[in-house]
C-alpha cells in the first residue's frame, strides 16, 4: 500500500465514525442544497445549461493550443507579462524572480487552489516573505497552519467558536464567537495587509482566449484589493482554465455560482486585462500571467478522462459525495478532494500512489449527477481502477486476479456454484462461532453490520425442484 | 526550447488522439444562452421590478431618484445619517458634481490618489457602466468608474445610474462590453452584485467582508 | 412472451424469495417464465474492482446463455446496470461488441420491466405498512429508474410510502467497497438508516438486496427496529 493511502485509511477510520464532524458538514451542506436548487429551478432549463457548459469547455481542451496562444497573443498585447511553467517548480521560480526583482516584503494572496498545488506559500515564506491569505476561510485556516478544507468552502469544518480562539490565540482580537464580530476583526487584520503588499497574487477562475482577460469570482471583494492595491500583480493559472469567447462567461457564471455557493451570481465576477492602462486612475504597474501545466497535459492525452479538464472548481461534486461528507478534506491528502480530486490526482501526481482514491468510492454517481459541466467522474475512477489494474496500464494485484480468476469457472459452471453454494452454508456456520470477532474472515463486515444467513434452498434449487 | 515550446508541444501530442462528446459540438449561441438562463421579463417595466428585487435579495439598496434635485437630496440625508467625513469620487459629470455638492473633503482618483487617504473614506461615489436585471448587477470598469479601488476599499459604495443603462441580462452586458471595448479593453470589468459578503463561518452571511458593507444604487 | 431471469449470486443464495416472489409476478400476469443457465454472477465484482479480462471470462458465457432471450429481467437495479450500461463498455472493441450490444437492449431491471416495458402498475397487491423508499444508486443514476418502482407502490392496497429526505443517497454498500472501506462505508449506512427512522416507517423498501443487505445488517447491529424488503417481495403479497 502507498504512503498516501495508509494516511487516507487511518484519517478515514478516524474521521468517518466521528459524529460531530458529520453534524458539522451535515448542518452546512443542508443549508447549501436549500439554495442551490432554489437557483436550479429559477434556470428555465438547468439541463440544458449543463449541456451547453460541456460543450463549450469540450470546445475549449480540444482546442485548446489555438485558444492558449489567442489568449497569450491578446493579453500581451496590453503590456501583460505572460510567464511559462511546465511543472511546479519553474511557477515557484518564476514568482520568486518577481518578488525578487520588485524587492517586496508583504505578499497578499486570494483564494487560489492552484498555488496551493505548487505549495507557493512554503516556498515564499521560505525565502523570508511575509504572505496573508486574504479570502477569509484562507485566512483562517493559514492561521491554524493547515490546507484548506473545501476547494470553495475552506474553512467549513471549522465552529465559531474555535475561530473565536483562534483568533484570540493569532490576534489577540476577538470581541465574541459572532461570526459577524469575527468577520470584523479579519477585516481590520487584513486592511492593514492590502495596504503595506508589495504584490498581490490571485489564482483564475477563466482565462477568455479571444479578449486575452482572466476572470476572478470571489464574494468578499478581497480579489478585488489585492489587484487594486499593491503595485504588481502576478495571476497564477492553469492552463485548461480556458474559455473561447467573452460571452461564455454570461453562461459560465451564474452557473459557477449556482453549483459552487448557491447564489444567482457572485457578488464580484471581474476580468482582468493587463497591468493600469493609459488613463486609468490606479492598478498595479506590473501585471504577471504565470500559465502552469503541471501535468495538465497528461490528463489530456487521456481522450477518454480528457473532460476532467473541463472542471470549473466549484465544488459541488465534493458537496454531494457521501465519501467527502462522512470522510471530510482533509483525510484525502490531495490539493482537490472530494470526486474530481479523486479523478484528477493519478493522473497529476501518479496513479500507483493515489489509485486508492478511486477505489474509496461506492460508485453512486451523485457527483457525476450534479456536475454543471457534465464530467463523467464516477466512471472515470472506474477507469482508474481498470488502469491501475490491468496489466499494460498498471500493477495488477496478483492476490485479486487470482481470487476472480478462480471464481470465474465458479459462476460459470452450474455444478460448481451448487457445491460453492453448499459449502457456504457449512462455512457460514462455522464462521458464526467466531461472528464479528477478530478472527471472523468476514471481520470487515461483521465488526459493524451483521451478516444474512445462506438460505436453506438457494433460488437455483427451488427453480430445480419446480422442475420448469 | 523554451517552456512555452514544450507546453505547446505537449498539448499538441496530446491532442492528437481525438475525444469524443456525449453532448453535441461547436459553441453555443446567445439565442441557445438565453433559453436555459433565467427569465428577465419583456417590457422594461418588468426588469426594473426585477432589478429591484434582486437588489434587495441581495441587501442593496436600489433607488429610482426623478431628478438631479432629488438625487442630491437622497445624498445629503444619507451624508448626515452615517456621519460621513470624506468622501472619493471621480471625474465623471453625475459623480464628481454629486459629490462635491456634499460639502466635504473629496478625493478625486483620476488626479492621482494616495491608497491610505482612500481607506479614510466613507464613501465611494461613481458612475457605472450598465445595470443588469436579470441578476441585480452593476457593471463598472476601471476606464469608467474612477479606477480600481474606489468601488471596493470604502465601506459605501453609492452608484448614480441613468435609467437607459439597464440591460436585459448577462448576453446583453458582455455583448454590450465587446461593443464599447472591443478595440481597446479597459484593464479591470467588474460585474458587482451586491455588497461584499462573506459565508465562511459557519455557512452564515455576513456583509461587508473585505469590499462594502453597503452598496446604493440611484438610477436616474 | 417468455420472461428470461437472471437472478444474481447474492440473491440467489441469500434472498431466494426475491427471485421466487418475482417468478409468482411474472407467472400471474399471464408469462412464461425461463432461468437461462447463465453465469450466477454478472461480472460485476470483477469489473468493479478494475479486473476487465476476468470480469469478461464470466461475461462471454453470460452473452452466450442470454442470446436468444425475447426478455431479461435482473433481480437488481446494480446487476441491471452491469448489463445493460456497463456489457457494451466491457466488450467494446472485442470480437463480442455486437452480442453485449444486442443482450444489453433486452436487459431490464424488474420494476423498469414491469412498468416501461410491459406497462402493469396495479398487481393487485396488499401491504398494509407504512414504508419509505431507497433508491439503489444503480438504478437510479445509470438506469433512470426513478418512477416505476414509486408506480407500483402506488397501486399497493394499504400500503403509504413516505419519502426520506436522503432517498437518493447511498447506502454505502457499494460492493467491495462495503469490505474495502468499513468505516466509510458504516458512515454511510448510519446517515441513511438515521434518515429513514426520521420517517417512522416499518419498511424500507428498495430494487436493490444488496442495499438492503448493507442496511437491514446494520439496523439490526445497532438495533434500529427498522425492517427492509424488496420490492418484489411487497408486490407479490396478496
Amino acid at each position: 500500500m502507498s504512503a498516501p493511502a495508509t494516511h487516507f485509511n487511518e484519517d478515514a477510520r478516524r474521521v468517518a465514525p466521528d459524529t460531530r464532524h458529520r453534524g458539522i458538514i451535515q448542518t452546512a451542506m443542508g443549508k447549501y442544497e436549500v439554495v442551490r436548487d432554489q437557483r436550479k429551478l429559477l434556470f428555465q432549463d438547468w439541463q440544458g445549461a449543463r449541456n451547453l457548459a460541456a460543450r463549450t469547455k469540450f470546445e475549449a481542451v480540444n482546442h485548446l493550443d489555438t485558444h492558449l496562444a489567442e489568449f497569450a497573443r491578446n493579453i500581451e498585447a496590453r503590456g501583460t507579462k505572460v510567464h511559462w511553467a511546465s511543472n511546479a517548480e519553474q511557477a515557484r521560480n518564476i514568482i520568486l524572480g518577481i518578488l525578487r526583482d520588485k524587492q517586496a516584503k508583504v505578499i497578499v494572496k486570494s483564494k487560489a487552489m492552484t498555488s496551493e498545488e505548487i505549495h507557493l506559500n512554503d516556498a515564499m515564506e521560505h525565502a523570508g516573505y511575509e504572505v496573508v491569505e486574504s479570502d477569509l476561510g484562507e485566512y483562517i485556516v493559514q492561521l491554524r497552519k493547515e490546507p484548506p478544507y473545501h476547494l470553495v468552502f475552506p474553512a467549513m469544518h471549522l465552529t465559531r467558536g474555535e475561530i473565536k480562539d483562534l483568533f484570540q490565540k493569532k490576534l489577540n482580537d476577538a470581541p465574541s464567537d459572532d461570526p459577524e464580530a469575527l468577520t470584523m476583526v479579519a477585516r481590520r487584520a487584513l486592511r492593514k495587509k492590502y495596504l503595506q503588499a508589495d504584490v498581490g497574487i490571485t489564482g483564475a477562475n477563466f482565462a477568455i482566449a479571444e479578449t486575452g482577460i482572466i476572470s476572478i469570482t470571489e464574494n468578499e471583494g478581497n480579489a478585488r484589493l489585492t489587484a487594486a492595491l499593491p503595485k504588481t500583480m502576478i495571476t497564477l493559472v492553469g492552463i485548461e482554465k480556458i474559455l473561447p469567447r467573452l460571452e461564455d462567461l454570461a453562461l459560465f457564471l451564474p452557473m459557477l455560482a449556482v453549483m459552487g455557493t448557491g447564489q444567482a451570481l457572485t457578488c464580484y465576477n471581474t476580468m482582468y486585462g493587463g497591468p493600469r492602462q493609459p488613463g486609468e486612475a490606479d492598478g498595479p504597474e506590473e501585471y504577471h500571467v504565470v500559465l502552469l501545466d503541471n501535468q495538465r497535459t497528461t490528463l489530456l492525452a487521456d481522450a477518454e478522462q480528457r473532460d476532467a479538464l473541463g472542471c470549473i472548481r466549484c465544488g459541488a461534486c465534493l458537496n454531494v459525495c457521501p465519501i467527502f461528507r462522512n470522510v471530510g478534506g482533509h483525510t484525502y491528502g490531495t490539493v482537490y478532494g472530494g470526486p474530481i480530486g479523486s479523478v484528477i490526482t493519478p493522473h497529476l501526481r501518479g496513479l500507483q500512489q493515489w489509485k486508492h482514491l478511486s477505489y474509496a468510492s461506492s460508485l453512486c454517481g451523485a457527483c457525476t449527477e450534479t456536475c454543471p459541466v457534465k464530467i463523467d467522474l464516477h466512471h472515470h475512477l472506474l477507469q482508474n481502477r481498470r488502469n491501475a489494474s490491468a496489466p499494460t496500464t498498471g500493477k495488477p494485484s496478483f492476490l485479486q486476479k487470482l481470487a476472480f480468476k478462480i471464481f470465474a469457472p465458479v459462476a460459470n459452471k452450474p455444478a460448481l456454484w451448487s457445491l460453492t453454494t453448499k459449502l457456504s452454508r457449512i462455512g457460514m456456520k462455522l464462521r458464526g462461532l467466531v461472528n464479528g470477532s477478530a478472527i471472523d474472515p468476514a471481520q470487515a463486515w461483521t465488526k459493524t453490520r451483521d451478516l444474512p444467513p445462506i438460505a436453506k434452498q438457494s433460488f437455483r434449487e427451488w427453480w430445480k425442484e419446480q422442475g420448469k | 526550447m523554451s517552456e512555452r515550446e514544450n507546453i505547446f508541444n505537449r498539448i499538441r501530442e496530446a491532442l492528437t488522439v481525438e475525444a469524443h462528446s456525449h453532448n453535441g459540438t461547436g459553441l453555443p449561441t446567445t439565442a441557445e444562452h438565453r433559453g436555459v438562463m433565467p427569465p428577465v421579463g419583456a417590457s422594461e417595466d418588468e426588469r426594473f421590478a426585477l432589478f429591484a428585487k434582486n437588489a434587495s435579495d441581495l441587501k442593496a439598496t436600489f433607488k429610482l431618484v426623478k431628478d438631479a434635485g432629488e438625487l442630491t437630496a437622497e445624498l445629503r440625508a444619507l451624508r448626515d445619517t452615517e456621519k460621513w467625513q470624506r468622501v472619493a469620487t471621480h471625474k465623471s459629470p453625475l459623480a464628481q458634481t454629486h459629490a462635491i455638492g456634499l460639502g466635504l473633503p473629496t478625493l478625486v482618483t483620476d488626479d492621482g490618489y494616495d491608497k491610505h487617504d482612500m481607506e479614510q473614506c466613507d464613501v465611494g461615489i461613481s458612475v457605472c457602466d450598465a445595470l443588469i436585471a436579470q441578476t441585480g448587477t452593476v457593471l463598472v470598469t476601471s476606464r469608467n468608474s474612477g479606477g480600481r479601488a474606489l468601488s471596493c476599499l470604502p465601506p459605501h459604495h453609492v452608484v448614480i445610474a441613468r435609467r437607459e443603462q439597464l440591460v436585459a441580462d448577462l448576453p446583453a452586458a458582455f455583448a454590450m462590453v465587446k461593443k464599447i471595448y472591443s478595440a481597446n479593453y479597459p484593464s479591470m470589468i467588474s460585474f458587482i452584485t451586491g455588497p461584499s459578503r462573506t459565508g465562511d463561518i459557519e455557512r452564515i452571511l455576513v456583509l461587508g467582508a473585505h469590499g462594502p458593507k453597503k452598496l446604493t444604487i440611484f438610477c436616474l | 412472451m417468455t420472461v428470461s431471469l437472471f437472478i444474481p449470486c447474492f440473491v440467489d443464495l441469500m434472498y431466494p424469495q426475491v427471485g421466487i416472489s418475482m417468478v409468482r409476478i411474472f407467472e400471474r400476469l399471464g408469462h412464461k417464465v425461463a432461468v437461462p443457465k447463465t453465469p450466477a454472477c454478472c461480472g460485476q465484482p470483477a469489473f468493479n474492482t478494475g479486473y476487465w479480462d476476468e470480469s469478461r471470462a464470466i461475461g462471454v458465457p453470460m452473452l452466450e446463455a442470454l442470446k436468444d432471450a425475447d426478455a431479461v429481467v435482473i433481480a437488481s437495479g446494480s446487476c441491471g446496470a452491469m448489463m445493460s450500461v456497463f456489457y457494451p463498455q466491457l466488450f467494446a472493441g472485442t470480437p463480442h461488441e455486437a452480442a453485449a450490444k444486442a443482450v444489453a437492449a433486452k436487459c431490464f431491471e424488474f420494476s423498469s420491466f414491469l412498468v416501461n416495458k410491459l406497462g402493469v402498475t396495479d398487481l393487485g397487491a396488499k401491504f398494509p405498512h407504512k414504508v419509505t423508499f431507497h433508491d439503489g444508486c444503480h438504478g437510479l443514476r445509470e438506469l433512470n429508474n426513478k418512477r416505476p418502482p414509486r408506480e407500483l407502490l402506488a397501486k399497493v392496497k394499504g400500503l403509504e410510502l413516505v419519502e426520506m429526505g436522503a432517498a437518493e443517497t447511498c447506502c454505502g454498500f457499494g460492493g467491495t467497497f462495503s469490505a474495502k472501506f468499513p468505516a466509510i462505508s458504516t458512515a454511510m449506512g448510519e446517515v441513511k438508516c438515521a434518515s429513514a427512522l426520521e420517517t417512522k416507517a416499518d419498511y424500507i423498501v428498495s430494487c436493490d438486496s444488496s442495499c438492503l443487505m448493507q442496511i437491514q445488517g446494520l439496523a439490526d447491529k445497532q438495533k434500529k427496529g427498522i425492517k427492509t424488503i424488496h420490492l418484489a417481495e411487497v408486490l407479490a403479497q396478496s
